[in-house]
């Protein structure tokens, strides 16, 4: 009981192989576009990767872009096959490759799976590694003298221009930390020793921002310092001056906008490659009938799978089995060897014995 | 004796013609990339015409637009002409029409070297334009309640931070007007009241700048306010000073910006005018080789082709008295009416 047994006439055999072939030219270009995803995200990721505390998220860019390669080879030399295919002759030439071939694909079709699975399933990694990164960039913000943080600064400044966001989860986070550099605190004065002394751990903490939390929608200049005191802090105001949202947010809803596009283009790109699969299964199994019938006009049957799912998987459990069997046959004592039946032995009376005198 | 006469068979004809088709449609998106920079330029002149006080002057964008739209027409035109040409039948439709159609590329160059002399000159235009415009903007900056001018605050801040630049030539032009307006003035304050009436116009003028001007490549946070005052500061001198806020004028950078622009839009229109100049050449060759053809009906003669029937100084002289006479005919008639009155 074959699996999805559909018969080719010889003219349906030709066409499809040219539409294989077709496909598998455009399968080419979706290779390409998956490249090109994946490099695109790397960059984006590169681009405020200082404020990320791990790296790990960057093999989901990396598996994009080596499925697209990998989809760039496989359908270039698919469509090669797939052209030839539409001739018993030539397809001789291929007879053998063609089932490696089959099992390649079909790993490669669900690595990429695993790649539009893990654009999803990113979400929770992400939140956590910009949560820890962002808390860093803000304690090292003053650091703009420490080699490998000198640009800290910059990158946050710049993150909460363009995100237009404030902090880590809101403006109030840039309160606890010291933000100025002791560098640029005038020591002798007894202002600026009181409040550190002032504090547990000696730290200059004010109720300041920088000035990259301004927010250029607010009608007056932007109020920065003294933010618990001024006095035109009523409900209104507060809301305009500066950004109200935290970069955290800010970033991960960037992110996950980009990687849900780039999910959700993938997919796509997976069920076109599932159908190109299907179809190079099914002139494979054509033509290899269309061989076992000896004719090459004739109708053959095309089919995915041979017998019924289960009997397919048990058979190649088998095949498995007996894999590992082939070694153990030596040493097990328990196997019964058959020896030959006495009855095949001959009485020693029945053998004629020419005897010359 | 023709100018620049070529030989041609039928393989040179056949190859003429399948050359100049694909040249056509180079040149098909040539015009639509004229089109598409035209386009481009009227939004980012939209996008800026705050800084520029509205009087920001379209004609190089709308002309360019123009000259898109003529060259895809035009050149889809030539591309079917050249297609036709090898069916004797199909070409005989489009012969008539062959030399309106070059005397129109004829114009349409003219009109193309027109706009690529504008989009070299009017970049003076966009100067004096910007200076103006900046000007105005730093002045009414404060104004985020008079009507038509409650974005000039955020357009200004958002091109200062997105061109690095403050003020108009440099931070100083800040420290003439009053940035801040009086509704958020204390003038309960007597330091307020002070600097206001200190001054002859009861501005409220500061050494301070708005914090759009800073530079988050700074090392040390943002000094905004008293920047001549380095005694208001720990550690800072202004004269040595370079990093705290941008020290480029808008005017500078903007300009810069759309010069290039526009020179880059220049070039590329130059680039076209040699293209649609190749096209014409080789839709004259082409027509006058078909036209030649000694035996019409046997494709395999060879025939003649030429960029022009007599030599350059004949065919201008030859204009030049069609012209007289176009004039003189009309004088002609002038002259006997009054004779017939009489």
């Amino acid at each position: 009981m074959a699996v999805g047994k559909v018969t080719f006439s010889k003219v349906e055999r030709e066409k499809l192989a040219e539409i294989l072939w077709l496909l598998n030219w455009i399968s080419v270009v979706t290779g390409t576009i998956l490249f090109g995803l994946g490099l695109f995200l790397r960059v984006e990721i590169h681009k405020w990767q200082e404020v990320m505390s791990e790296q790990g998220i960057l093999y989901v860019p990396h598996m994009l872009i080596t499925t697209g390669l990998a989809a760039c080879c496989i359908n270039f030399f698919g469509g090669k096959i797939c052209l030839d295919c539409a001739d018993t002759n030539k397809f001789l030439r291929w007879k053998l490759v063609m089932m490696p071939y089959i099992i390649c694909t079909f790993f490669f079709t669900s690595c990429v799976l695993a790649g539009a699975l893990m654009c999803y399933g990113i979400r929770s990694q992400m939140e956590e590694s910009l949560f820890m990164g962002l808390r860093n960039a803000m304690r090292y913000y003053k650091d703009t003298d420490t080699p490998g943080r000198c640009n800290l600064k910059r990158t946050v400044d710049l993150l909460q221009i363009q995100f237009q966001c404030c902090g880590n989860t809101g403006y109030r986070d840039w309160f606890q930390i010291q933000w100025i550099s002791s560098r640029y605190l005038d020591m002798g004065s007894s202002a600026v020793v009181d409040r550190m002394r002032s504090n547990v751990e000696g730290k200059y903490l004010m109720d300041g921002v920088p000035f990259s939390c301004c927010s250029t929608f607010s009608p007056w200049p932007c109020i920065q310092h003294h933010l618990s005191t001024s006095s035109t802090q009523d409900e209104k105001s507060q809301q305009l001056n500066l950004w109200r949202r935290g970069c955290q947010q800010a970033l991960l809803d960037h992110y996950t906008g980009i990687m849900q596009s780039i999910g959700l283009t993938v997919l796509l790109i997976w069920l076109f490659e599932l159908l190109v699969l299907t179809g190079v299964r099914y002139l494979q199994t054509a033509m290899e009938n269309v061989l076992r019938l000896g004719d090459p006009e004739s109708e053959s049957d095309g089919w995915i799978l041979e017998n019924s799912l289960a009997e397919t998987a048990r058979s190649n459990f088998n095949i498995i089995k007996n894999l590992g069997k082939c070694y153990q046959v030596d040493d097990d004592p328990n196997i019964n060897v058959p020896t030959a039946a006495p009855e095949e032995e001959l009485p020693s009376q029945q053998v004629q014995v020419l005897v010359t005198s | 004796m023709p100018f620049m006469p070529v030989k041609f068979n039928l393989q040179k004809r056949v190859k003429l013609a399948q050359g100049l088709w694909m040249l056509y449609w180079f040149s098909v998106i040539a015009g639509i990339l004229i089109f598409s920079l035209g386009i481009f330029f009227k939004i980012e002149l939209r996008k800026r015409s705050e800084m520029m006080d509205n009087n920001e002057s379209h004609l190089v964008p709308n002309l360019l637009i123009l000259a898109g739209l003529l060259a895809c027409g035009l050149n889809a035109f030539g591309g079917k002409v050249c297609h036709d040409s090898l069916d004797p039948i199909k070409f005989s439709n489009w012969k008539p029409m062959l030399k309106t159609y070059l005397l129109l590329c004829c114009g349409f160059n003219v009109l193309l070297v027109l706009v690529s002399l504008l989009c070299f000159l009017m970049q003076f235009s966009v100067y004096l334009t910007l200076a103006e415009g900046l000007s105005y903007a730093i002045r009414f900056y404060k104004d985020t309640d008079t009507p038509g001018r409650c974005f000039m605050k955020r357009t200004l801040d958002l091109t200062q931070i997105e061109f690095h630049c403050c003020g108009n030539n440099n931070f100083r032009d800040w420290f003439e007007v009053q940035w801040i307006s009086n509704r958020y003035l204390d003038m309960s304050n007597d330091v307020v009241k002070d600097r206001v009436l200190s001054n002859v116009e009861g501005k409220y003028l500061m050494d301070s700048v708005p914090f759009s001007c800073c530079n988050p490549g700074s090392p040390r946070p943002c000094i905004q306010h008293h920047l001549t005052n380095n005694s208001a500061h720990y550690d800072y001198d202004h004269r040595t000073e370079e990093l705290n806020i941008w020290t480029r004028g808008c005017l500078g950078a903007l300009f810069s910006y759309y010069s290039s622009l526009m020179s880059s839009i220049g070039g590329f229109v130059l680039f076209a005018i040699i293209l649609e100049s190749v096209d014409m050449a080789g839709l004259k060759y082409l027509s006058t080789a078909l036209e030649t053809m000694a035996d019409p009906e046997n494709p395999e003669c060879e025939s003649e082709g030429w960029l022009l029937e007599k030599g350059v100084k004949e065919t201008f002289s030859d204009l030049l008295t069609k012209l007289k006479t176009l004039g003189r005919t009309n004088q002609v008639e002038g002259g006997d009416a009054p004779e017939a009155n009489t």
